[in-house]
C-alpha cells in the first residue's frame, strides 16, 4: 500500500478491535453523510516512487534552463558554493518543526541565533527576527510596523520593485494605511517629491536600494526628509551589495529590508525565498515574527530559546503585531550557511564582481549604435538601455543561445550582471545583441 | 557549543569564486561602506563541521516521533525532496518568458487541478507562502467580495475560542474586528452563540473542521445556513484536512474559501519552522479576487493584488505535486482513514490514564487534559512533556487549544507504526505513574538532552538577540 | 497575601490609591502577580490618554500569556511608571510600590472593594 503508511492490515484490523468497531467508516460517524463524499476523488490512482519520478521528469523536461542569466528584477542568479546545498538538506534540519521545544531543538536555534547576528551584522542595525516570507512581505510587514492611529499614510519610492509595491498595497487594503507613490526622476526617487509629500500624517518612507532599475539613491538624504516629518524610515535592500555598499544604519534607516535570496538560494521560479528584517533596538517589540534569545539553562549552560513570544499571535491573537507563525526558516539557515562560507572578503568579491562586470557589460552595449543607458545615475549590477530596435527580437535570439536576457520594463531593457557570469558569456552576449541590432538596421536602410 | 563566530579566525576563507577577468569598477567612495563586516572567516571544514554540529542537536521526524497536535508531523517523502532539486526546476528565473516554463506552470496547474478535486473548490492560488499568509489572503478576498457589493459595513470576523492564534491575528490585519464565540460543552461551535453573533456586520467565520479538539463539527451544515443567512462567507482553516481527504470535502459542507497547509497535510517538510505554502481556493465568484504577480501574470481588475514576489513557494507546491501523484485518489483517502485510526487507536490506549475531555471518536488528533493530575499530584502538562523528551520522543502540542487546561494534544499521523504508538503510549502511561510518586523527578527533567530546562523570563527580561563583537 | 488596608480593590485585581493631591493611582494586586506568573514586559497608555471604568489601559507579558489590565476609574492619565519598562519583575516584587499608571480628573469610579472584601473575594476565586 503507498502513503507511506507502516502498519499492515492485520495491525488495522487488531487497532479496529482495540478501539472497539468493525471498520475505519465507524469512525466517521461524527461526519453527516450528506457532506461525505459518495465517490473516490477524480485523480489518478497511486503509483510507485519510480513512476512518479517518471512522470516528473517529463514534467521537468519543458522547462528551459538557461545556463547563462542577464535577468534579476528580484530574483538573482549567482554562484552557489556547493556546502550549502549539503547543509541546507541535512534532514535534521529539513525535518524539524518550529523549535518549540528548545532543548532539542539547539541547533536549529543557534542558526537562527547565528542568522539574526549576520543579518545585524550586514544593515548596521540593533535586531533582526528570525526571517518572513520573502522581500516583499519584510516590506510590508515594515510598513505596518511605523503605522500609527495618526498616521496613516506610507510614501513608497515608485522606483522599488513593482512587486514590492503591490505587496505593500494589498497590505495596506487589510490594515487601512494609505500608499502614497513618490514619483520618479531620471531613474531614481525624486527628493523634491518627497519633500513636498512628507508631512505628520506620514508613517514611513521606502526607498529601494539599489532601486528597481538598479539606480544607487540618495538614500542618507531621503532618510533625512523622512525624520524631518517625524516618520521612519525604510530601506529595501540586497544583501550582497551590503556588502560595499553603505549599510541601511548609515543611511539613518530605523528599518532595514529585503530579498534573501540572492544568499544562497537557487531562482525556483520564485521561492522559496527568504525576506529578512532588521531594526532599531527602539521598534523591536514591532518587530514580526520569531526572534532567538540566548539564555542558560539550569546548569547553567549557554542555551538558546523564541523569546518575547508574547507578542505573537499564537498568545496575543487579535492584538498580535503580525500574523505570522511559519516563516522561512530553512532559507535562513541557507543564507548563514552561504554567508559562513563566503565569509567578509568572499561577499565583497562577490559584490565587487557584479558591480565590475555590469559596467564591463554596460560599456560594451552602449558601444553599440543606437544603444544608450536610460538613466544616467550610478548602478549597483542592474541597468536600464534602450535599444535602436525592439526588445523582442533582442531577447529572442539571446535565448536561441541560450542566454536569459534582461527583463522588458517601459520600453528599455533592463539588465542583471552578477558574478556567476563570465567575460566570455558576456562578450558572446554583446555580439548577438549587436548582430540583432545591427541586421535590423541594416534592414531597414535597405 | 561555541558559536560560528567563535571560531571564526582571521584570514581564514573557503575558496570559491573565480577570479574576475574583467578590470575592477569602482564606485564613488560616498557610496560606500564604512563599516566593518564581521562575518566569520572560516575554512570549509570548520562550516561542515560547525552544521552537522547543530544538525546533531536539532530534532527532526527522522529522529523519533513527533506526535506534535495541529502540525501534521508526517514522513517527508524522500522522492519529493530530489524532484524539487532538478535543475529544471531550481534554475528556472521566475520572470522567463512563459514559452520556456512551461513545466513549471503545468506544476501549479495540475496540483490546482487535485487540491480543487480534493477540497471542492473551483480556484486555487499558490502565492501564499504559509497558512497564516492564505488566511490573510483569503480574508482580504472576503473584504474585496463584500465592497464590491456596497456591502462595506461588514468589519466582523466570528472566530470561535478554540482557534488558532493566527486566525483572529489574520483577520486583525485584513482591518476586521474579531467577535470570539465561546465553545460549546462538546468542543463544537455554540449554535447560540452564532446565532447571535451573526448579523448585517458579519464578514464571515473562520473555522477549522475537524476542529483543534480533534473532533468533526457535525452541526456543519446548520452553521454554514447560519452565516450565509446573515450574509457572510464561510472562511476554512485546512490546518486538519489530514482526517478526511477523500471522505468530505470542504466545498460540499458550504464553505467558501479556504487554505491548505502543503506542509502539514502534502507532507512537505516544516524546515524549522518553513518554507511552507499556504494556498487559498475558493468558489467561483470568488476567483476574480485571487491574488497575481504584476510582473509575471495577466492581473484580474478585481484581484486584491499580491500577497509576495511571484508565485509563492513554488519548490513546495512542487513536493506536494509529487507526493498527491504518488498516492493518488485512492491513497489519500487510505492516508487519512490511517491517520484518524491511528489516532483512535492512541486515545483508546491512553484513555483509562488520562482525562479526554471529549466524547465520541476523534479525527487525526486528540486532546488529553492534565488538570486533575496537576491538581492531585503538581505535575503539569509542561513537566510530562519535558520528560518524553528524555526518551527520544517530540512532546505533542502543549497548552492548546485554550479551551482545555493542561492539554496535550496528540497527533500519531497515518505514517507512524503501530509500535511506535505503543512505544509512546508505554512511555506517557509511565510518566503517569511517576508523577504520582516521584513529581520532583519530572519537574526537573529532561536530564539526557543537550541542553536542560531554560532560563525563559531571563530571555525575555533582558533580551540578548545576536552575538556581542568584541 | 498582603493587601493593604489604605488601598481599594477592584474585581479584576487592580489596586486603587485615592490621595489628597486629586491623582489615583493604579497598580495590580499581590494576588494578581502571583496568578500571572514571572512578568517579562508591560505595555502602558501615555500621557494624557483616557482611561474608562472596565476597560483596558494596560497589558503585561509572562514567558507563555499576556493579560489585559483594567481601570476601576474613568478620567485622564497624567503620569506613568516608566520603571515599569525596564524592570517588570519589580511587580512582582513590590506590586503595591509598582504603580502602573496616575489618573485625573477622575469622574467615574467603579464600585471597589475594601481590603476585607478583596481578601474574601480572592478566597473564592481561589476556591472555585
Amino acid at each position: 500500500m503507498g502513503g507511506y503508511i507502516p502498519s499492515t492490515a492485520e495491525q488495522r484490523e487488531q487497532m479496529l478491535s482495540e478501539i472497539g468497531v468493525s471498520s475505519v467508516s465507524e469512525l466517521y460517524s461524527d461526519i453527516p453523510e450528506i457532506v461525505k463524499l459518495k465517490r473516490p476523488l477524480r485523480i489518478p490512482k497511486g503509483i510507485s516512487e519510480q513512476e512518479t519520478y517518471r512522470e516528473l521528469r517529463s514534467i521537468a523536461a519543458k522547462n528551459k534552463v538557461f545556463p547563462t542569466v542577464l535577468r534579476g528584477a528580484g530574483a538573482y542568479k549567482h554562484y552557489i558554493p556547493s556546502i550549502v546545498k549539503y547543509i541546507a538538506a541535512k534532514e535534521e534540519f529539513v525535518t524539524a518543526y518550529t523549535p518549540y521545544q528548545a532543548e532539542i531543538s539547539q541547533g536549529i536555534l543557534q542558526s537562527i541565533f547565528e542568522y539574526q547576528t549576520m543579518i545585524c551584522d550586514l544593515t548596521g542595525l540593533d535586531v533582526s527576527n528570525a526571517s518572513v516570507y520573502d522581500g516583499a512581505s519584510a516590506a510590508a510587514e515594515a510598513v505596518a510596523m511605523c503605522s500609527a492611529p495618526k498616521r496613516m499614510r506610507a510614501l513608497v519610492s515608485s522606483c522599488a520593485n513593482p512587486e514590492v509595491i503591490e505587496t505593500i498595497r494589498t497590505y495596506g487594503f487589510g490594515s487601512g494605511v494609505e500608499i502614497v507613490a513618490i514619483p520618479e526622476k531620471n531613474g531614481a526617487t525624486d527628493m523634491d517629491e518627497l519633500k513636498r509629500l512628507a508631512d505628520e500624517t506620514v508613517c514611513c518612507v521606502y526607498i529601494q536600494q539599489p532601486n528597481f532599475y538598479g539606480i544607487l539613491e540618495s538614500a542618507a538624504e531621503a532618510g533625512e526628509i523622512a525624520h524631518g516629518s517625524g516618520a521612519k524610515f525604510i530601506i529595501g535592500c540586497n544583501p550582497v551589495s551590503l556588502s560595499i555598499i553603505q549599510s541601511p544604519a548609515e543611511c539613518g534607516a530605523d528599518i532595514a529590508v529585503g530579498e534573501g535570496q540572492p544568499l544562497g538560494m537557487p531562482l525556483s521560479f520564485g521561492g522559496p525565498y527568504l525576506g529578512f528584517m532588521a531594526a532599531k533596538d527602539a521598534l523591536l517589540r514591532k518587530l514580526p515574527g520569531r526572534i532567538v534569545g540566548q539564555t542558560r539553562d539550569v546548569d547553567g549552560k549557554r542555551a538558546f530559546v523564541l523569546t518575547m513570544q508574547a507578542r505573537e499571535q499564537h498568545i496575543r491573537r487579535e492584538k498580535a503585531s503580525s500574523n505570522i507563525c511559519s516563516n522561512q526558516a530553512l532559507c535562513a539557515l541557507t543564507a548563514s550557511v552561504y554567508l559562513a562560507a563566503m565569509g567578509p572578503e568572499g561577499l565583497r568579491e562577490a559584490a565587487r564582481q557584479c558591480v565590475s562586470k555590469a559596467h564591463y557589460f554596460s560599456a560594451k552595449l552602449c558601444e553599440i549604435p543606437g544603444v544608450r543607458l536610460r538613466y544616467n545615475g550610478e548602478f549597483f549590477h542592474e541597468f536600464m538601455t534602450d535599444l535602436p530596435v525592439s526588445s523582442e527580437i533582442v531577447l529572442s535570439r539571446l535565448e536561441q543561445n541560450g542566454i536569459l536576457g534582461g527583463l522588458p520594463v517601459k520600453g528599455a531593457i533592463l539588465w542583471c550582471v552578477t558574478e556567476a557570469v563570465s567575460r566570455k558569456e558576456l562578450d558572446m552576449a554583446i555580439e548577438i545583441v549587436r548582430e540583432a541590432c545591427a541586421s535590423l538596421e541594416a534592414r531597414k536602410e535597405s | 557549543m561555541e558559536l560560528i563566530f567563535e571560531k571564526s579566525v582571521e584570514g581564514r576563507c573557503c575558496a570559491l569564486l573565480a577570479d574576475s577577468d574583467i578590470p575592477e569598477y569602482k564606485l564613488k567612495e560616498s557610496l560606500l561602506r564604512k563599516a566593518p563586516l564581521r562575518l566569520p572567516e572560516l575554512s570549509e571544514t570548520d562550516v561542515s563541521r560547525h552544521y552537522t554540529q547543530l544538525a546533531e542537536r536539532t530534532h527532526g521526524i527522522n529522529n523519533g516521533f513527533y506526535p506534535l497536535g495541529s502540525c501534521t508531523m508526517k514522513y517527508n517523502p524522500r522522492i519529493n525532496e530530489e524532484v524539487a532539486s532538478w535543475p529544471e526546476f531550481t534554475q528556472i528565473h521566475p520572470l522567463q518568458p512563459r514559452s520556456t516554463t512551461a513545466g513549471c506552470v503545468e506544476v501549479l496547474d495540475l496540483c490546482e487541478k487535485h487540491l480543487c478535486e480534493i477540497t471542492g473548490m473551483d480556484a486555487m492560488t499558490f502565492e501564499p507562502a504559509a497558512g497564516a499568509h492564505g488566511e490573510f489572503t483569503a480574508l482580504l478576498m472576503i473584504k474585496a467580495y463584500h465592497n464590491s457589493r456596497g456591502d462595506s459595513g461588514r468589519k466582523k470576523i466570528i472566530v470561535p475560542d478554540s482557534a488558532h492564534g493566527t486566525n483572529p491575528a489574520s483577520a486583525a490585519m485584513a482591518g476586521f474586528s474579531v467577535v470570539n464565540i465561546p465553545s460549546a460543552a462538546d468542543g463544537r461551535v455554540d449554535l447560540d452563540a452564532l446565532k447571535n453573533a451573526a448579523g448585517p456586520d458579519t464578514a464571515g467565520l473562520m473555522l477549522t473542521n475537524p476542529n483543534t479538539v480533534g473532533l468533526f463539527d457535525k452541526n456543519i451544515l446548520e452553521i454554514s445556513r447560519i452565516v450565509h443567512k446573515a450574509g457572510g462567507l464561510l472562511y476554512y482553516d485546512g490546518a486538519n484536512l489530514n482526517a478526511i481527504m477523500g471522505i468530505a470535502r470542504p466545498g460540499d459542507m458550504g464553505f467558501d474559501v479556504i487554505h491548505l497547509n502543503l506542509h502539514k497535510t502534502f507532507s512537505a517538510p516544516h524546515g524549522g519552522g518553513g518554507p511552507g505554502s499556504g494556498p487559498v481556493g475558493c468558489k467561483e465568484f470568488l476567483k476574480k479576487y485571487l491574488p497575481h504577480s504584476v510582473l509575471g501574470e495577466n492581473a484580474s481588475a478585481s484581484s486584491i493584488g499580491q500577497v509576495k514576489a511571484f508565485y509563492g513557494n513554488f519548490l513546495v507546491v512542487l513536493r506536494a505535486l509529487s507526493y498527491i501523484l504518488t498516492l493518488g485518489g485512492d491513497g489519500l483517502r487510505i492516508a487519512s482513514e490511517n491517520a484518524v485510526l491511528n489516532a483512535n487507536y492512541m486515545m483508546a490506549k491512553l484513555k483509562g490514564v488520562f482525562d479526554i475531555p471529549f466524547d465520541g471518536f476523534c479525527m487525526h488528533e486528540f486532546v488529553m487534559s492534565l488538570e486533575k493530575l496537576k491538581k492531585n499530584a503538581g505535575v503539569s502538562a509542561l513537566d510530562i512533556a519535558k520528560s518524553m523528551l528524555d526518551n527520544g520522543m517530540h512532546p505533542p502540542t502543549m497548552y492548546f487549544p485554550l479551551i482545555v487546561h493542561e492539554a496535550l494534544m496528540i497527533e500519531p499521523t497515518e505514517t507512524e507504526s503501530r509500535e511506535t504508538m505503543d512505544e509512546a503510549v508505554e512511555v506517557l502511561v509511565n510518566l503517569y505513574k511517576d508523577a504520582l510518586t516521584d513529581s520532583d523527578k519530572l519537574h526537573r527533567s529532561p536530564y539526557a538532552t543537550p541542553v536542560r530546562r531554560l532560563d525563559e523570563v531571563g530571555a525575555a527580561r533582558n533580551p540578548v538577540l545576536k552575538y556581542s563583537f568584541s | 497575601m498582603n493587601f493593604p488596608k489604605e488601598l481599594k480593590y477592584s474585581r479584576s485585581h487592580e489596586w486603587v490609591r485615592f490621595s489628597d493631591d486629586a491623582a489615583v493611582t493604579v497598580g495590580l494586586t499581590e494576588y494578581a502577580q502571583q496568578e500571572l506568573g514571572e512578568l517579562v514586559f508591560v505595555n502602558l497608555p501615555d500621557v494624557g490618554a483616557a482611561v474608562s471604568v472596565g476597560e483596558c489601559f494596560s497589558d503585561v507579558e509572562s514567558v507563555k500569556a499576556v493579560s489585559d489590565v483594567y481601570s476601576p476609574v474613568s478620567g485622564t492619565v497624567s503620569e506613568i511608571n516608566e520603571t515599569l519598562l525596564d524592570s517588570p519583575e519589580s511587580i512582582n516584587k513590590d506590586p503595591y510600590g509598582a504603580w502602573f499608571i496616575k489618573v485625573q480628573g477622575v469622574y467615574e469610579t467603579e464600585e471597589l472593594m475594601d481590603a476585607e472584601e478583596y481578601r474574601s473575594f480572592v478566597e473564592e476565586e481561589e476556591n472555585r
